[in-house]
C-alpha cells in the first residue's frame, strides 16, 4: 500500500531523495543469479589447460613419460643385466663369440641351446666389445642420466631457493653482501671446477662411499657437489628478483602487522607468489644437468665402470666407430631425444604458467 | 663519462680481481688436500732423494707459505715446472695449447656471430613464413644436442661415409672443430637475435621511419638492426666460456693438440703444476671476457642503469 504511493509520488528532479524501488527485497529469481554455476578456473588450472593444447609439448610430455616408464620397468624382467659379460663365466675360460655381436646375433652357446628348441632373448643392439648386452646398457645409462638431471636440479633448486629468498626478503646490507658472493659464484668456470672437483674425490682413499654412490662412483658425488656448490645461484638470483617483486605489496604489511615471523612470510606469502617461475626454471634445470652429466662423462670423468651413462657409451663407441656406428649412434639419439622433449616441454610449461606471458 | 660509471668499473673490476684470487685459493687448496705427493707412483725414491726433489719444488715449507710464493710467482706469469713433462714449464705447455684452441675457438666464435645474426634477422624479418619456421625449427634442435653428439656425427659423416662413397681422403685442417664448436652459439644467437628483432621491429619509432618513408632495408639494418643487436652482446661472454669448454670435447674427437687436451691429460698424469697452471689460465681468461662484455654492455646501452 505504502509502497504503491511512494511510487505515485511524482519526483522533483532536483531531490536527493532515493529511489526506494532499489531498496526492495531481491527475489528469488534474481538470487539464483549470483549462484555460480560453473567451478571457478584457478590459476592453475587455466595453465594446464593452456598447457595440453600445446601439441609440441604434449608430445614432448608423452615421450618423457614413455623414456621414463621404460627406464623403470624394463631392467625388471630383462634377461640381461648391465654388468653381466656374457661369455665369462667362472672356471670355464672365456668365450669369445659373446663380444661384439651384431643386433639379433646370438653367442655359440646361446645357438646350441636355440638348436635345442629353448628360446634365447634377442640382443636387441648386440653385445659389446665385453659380451655386456647393449640395450639393457643404454637403458640403465638413460636412467642415470635422467636420475642425474632430477637431482641435480632438486638440489639447485633447494639451496637457491633458501639463498634467493632470504636474500630478497632481508634486503639492504645481507642482500649487497649475498649477492656480490652469487656474482663471484656466477663468473667461475663451472667445468673446470667439477673436473678438478671429481680428482680430488677420486683421489680420497679413505673416502668410503656408501649407497647408491657406491655404485655410481666418486664422479658422480663430484657432479652433485658442484651442482650443489655452484649451480644454485641463477636460481638464487630468479627467485630473490620474484621475492623483491612482491614483497612490498600490501598482504606482506598485513602479514607482519598481525606478527608473522620473517619465515612464515616468505612460506607462506611470498614463495606461493612465484611457484610458477620456479617451476619452470626447475624444468629446464633437468635437461641442462642431464647436458652437464653426458659432457663429463664423454670425457671419462662420469659414472665408474662398469655402470654405463649415455655419454660414457658414447665415449666408448667412439673407439670403434668405424665397425660399430649403431653404438655411437644409439645412445646419441637417446641423449638428444631426452634433452630435446625436456627442453620444449620446460617452454611449454613457461608459456602456460608465467604470468608475464599470460594472453 | 660520469662518476656512476667510473663507480661502476671500479667496482666491476674490482669483483673480477677478487673471483680470480678466490678461483686460486680454492685450486691451490684443494690441490694440496690430495693425499700422496706428486713424486709418488713413480720408481721407488729413496727418502735423501725425495726431500731434494721437495726442497727444489718448495714442498718443503709450510703451506701457507707455499700459497704466497704460488701467488708471487703468478704475478710475474711463473706457472712453474711441469712435474711429468720434463723440461717443460708450464707455461709454455698453456701457450703452445692455447694457440691452437684460440685458432678454432676464435673462428668459431666469429663464424657463429656473423651466422646466427645474419639468420636471426632474416627470421625475425620474415616472421611466420617459411624461412623463420625452417630456421627455427633448425636451431632449436641445434640447442638441445649435445656438442659431442654433432661433432661425432659430423666425424662420421664427413670423415667416413663420404669418403667411402666418393673415394676420396679424408679431409684435413680445422674446418670441422669449427664448424662442431660454433653449431650451438650459432643456433643460440638465431634464436635470440630473432627474438630480440621482433621485439624492436614492434616498436613505435620503426613505424615512425617506416612512415616517413625510408627504404626497408635501411630501416631494418641501421633502425633496428643495432638496437636488436644489444642483448646479444651479453651474450658474447658465456659464449667464449661455451666455447673454451666445448674445446675439451672437440680436441678429443677431432685430435687437436689444443690446451683443453692439456688440462685432460694433466688430470690423468695427475701433473698438478699443469692441473693448476690451466684451471687459473682458464679462469681469468673467462672472468675477464665476462667482464670486458659487462662493460662494453654498459657502453654501448646507455638506458641501463649502474646503481
Amino acid at each position: 500500500m505504502i509502497e504503491n504511493k511512494i511510487n505515485n509520488i511524482k519526483k522533483n528532479p532536483l531531490s536527493f531523495q532515493l529511489n526506494l524501488n532499489k531498496f526492495n527485497p531481491a527475489t528469488a529469481e534474481e538470487k539464483s543469479q549470483q549462484e555460480v554455476r560453473r567451478e571457478p578456473v584457478s590459476f592453475f588450472k587455466d595453465g594446464i589447460r593452456r598447457l595440453r593444447k600445446n601439441k609440441i609439448a604434449m608430445i614432448c610430455f608423452f615421450v618423457i613419460v614413455f623414456i621414463v616408464l621404460v627406464t623403470i620397468f624394463v631392467p625388471m624382467f630383462y634377461p640381461y643385466t648391465y654388468e653381466k659379460m656374457l661369455g665369462q663365466q667362472p672356471g670355464v675360460p672365456v668365450d669369445p663369440t659373446y663380444s661384439n655381436l651384431k643386433p639379433f646375433q646370438y653367442g655359440e652357446t646361446e645357438k646350441t641351446r636355440i638348436a635345442a628348441g629353448e628360446f634365447v632373448f634377442p640382443h636387441i643392439f648386440g653385445t659389446d666389445e665385453h659380451g655386456r648386452d647393449y640395450f639393457i646398457r643404454v637403458i640403465y645409462g638413460t636412467r642415470i642420466s635422467l636420475f642425474v638431471g632430477f637431482f641435480a636440479s632438486i638440489i639447485v633448486l633447494i639451496i637457491g631457493l633458501i639463498y634467493g629468498s632470504i636474500a630478497g626478503y632481508a634486503g639492504g646490507k645481507t642482500d649487497l653482501i649475498m649477492m656480490r658472493f652469487v656474482d663471484m659464484i656466477y663468473s667461475l668456470p663451472d667445468m673446470l671446477i667439477i673436473i678438478l672437483l671429481s680428482v680430488i674425490i677420486r683421489n680420497q682413499k679413505d673416502l668410503k662411499l656408501t649407497g647408491i654412490f657406491a655404485r655410481l662412483g666418486p664422479n658422480m658425488l663430484g657432479i652433485f657437489l658442484v651442482f650443489g656448490l655452484l649451480y644454485w645461484v641463477s636460481m638464487a638470483r630468479l627467485i630473490r628478483g620474484q621475492i623483491l617483486s612482491v614483497k612490498n605489496e600490501d598482504f606482506v604489511l598485513a602479514a607482519r602487522s598481525i606478527g608473522a615471523s620473517p619465515a612464515r612470510i616468505i612460506r607462506k606469502h611470498l614463495l606461493p607468489n612465484c611457484i610458477s617461475v620456479i617451476i619452470i626454471s626447475t624444468a629446464l634445470q633437468i635437461p641442462s644437468a642431464i647436458f652437464t652429466e653426458s659432457f663429463l662423462s664423454f670425457l671419462g670423468l662420469g659414472v665408474e665402470i662398469p655402470m654405463p651413462s649415455l655419454g660414457s657409451l658414447a665415449a666408448h663407441a667412439l673407439d670403434g666407430v668405424f665397425s660399430y656406428t649403431y653404438r655411437l649412434v644409439i645412445p646419441a639419439i637417446s641423449i638428444s631425444l631426452i634433452v630435446l622433449s625436456l627442453n620444449l616441454f620446460g617452454d611449454g610449461l613457461r608459456d602456460a604458467f608465467d604470468p608475464k606471458l599470460k594472453n | 663519462m660520469d662518476t656512476k660509471f667510473v663507480n661502476y668499473m671500479v667496482k666491476r673490476i674490482l669483483l673480477a680481481l677478487v673471483t680470480i684470487l678466490f678461483v686460486i685459493t680454492v685450486t691451490f687448496f684443494l690441490m694440496h688436500a690430495i693425499p700422496g705427493g706428486p713424486f709418488l707412483g713413480e720408481k721407488a725414491i729413496t727418502e735423501e732423494v725425495q726431500r731434494a726433489l721437495e726442497k727444489k719444488y718448495g714442498l718443503d715449507k709450510p703451506l701457507i707459505t707455499q700459497y704466497f710464493t704460488y701467488l708471487g710467482d703468478l704475478l710475474r706469469f711463473d706457472f712453474g715446472l711441469s712435474l711429468k713433462q720434463r723440461g717443460m714449464t708450464v707455461k709454455e705447455i698453456i701457450f703452445s695449447g692455447f694457440a691452437e684452441s684460440a685458432k678454432i675457438g676464435s673462428l668459431a666464435a666469429l663464424i657463429a656471430i656473423i651466422i646466427g645474426i645474419i639468420l636471426g634477422s632474416a627470421a625475425a624479418v620474415r616472421r611466420n613464413k617459411t624461412t623463420d619456421k625452417v630456421t627455427m625449427v633448425v636451431s632449436t634442435a641445434f640447442v638441445a644436442v649435445p656438442s659431442f653428439v654433432i661433432g661425432t656425427f659430423i666425424l662420421l659423416l664427413f670423415f667416413i661415409a663420404i669418403p667411402k662413397l666418393l673415394g676420396m681422403p679424408a679431409p684435413g685442417g680445422y674446418i670441422f672443430p669449427i664448424l662442431t664448436l660454433s653449431l650451438y652459439p650459432m643456433a643460440y644467437i638465431t634464436r635470440l637475435t630473432r627474438s630480440s628483432m621482433l621485439d624492436v621491429l614492434g616498436q613505435d619509432y620503426i613505424r615512425t621511419a617506416r612512415a616517413k618513408g625510408v627504404t626497408k632495408n635501411k630501416v631494418i639494418f641501421k633502425h633496428a638492426l643495432k638496437n636488436a643487436l644489444i642483448p646479444v652482446l651479453t651474450y658474447v661472454g658465456p659464449m667464449l666460456a661455451y666455447i673454451l669448454t666445448g674445446s675439451l670435447v672437440v680436441e678429443k674427437i677431432f685430435n687437436v693438440p689444443g690446451i683443453s687436451r692439456a688440462f685432460i691429460n694433466s688430470i690423468t698424469n695427475r701433473d698438478y703444476p699443469l692441473i693448476m697452471g690451466t684451471t687459473v689460465f682458464l679462469a681469468s681468461l673467462i672472468v675477464i671476457m665476462n667482464l670486458v662484455t659487462d662493460i662494453l654492455y654498459r657502453i654501448v646501452d646507455p638506458r641501463i642503469d649502474f646503481s
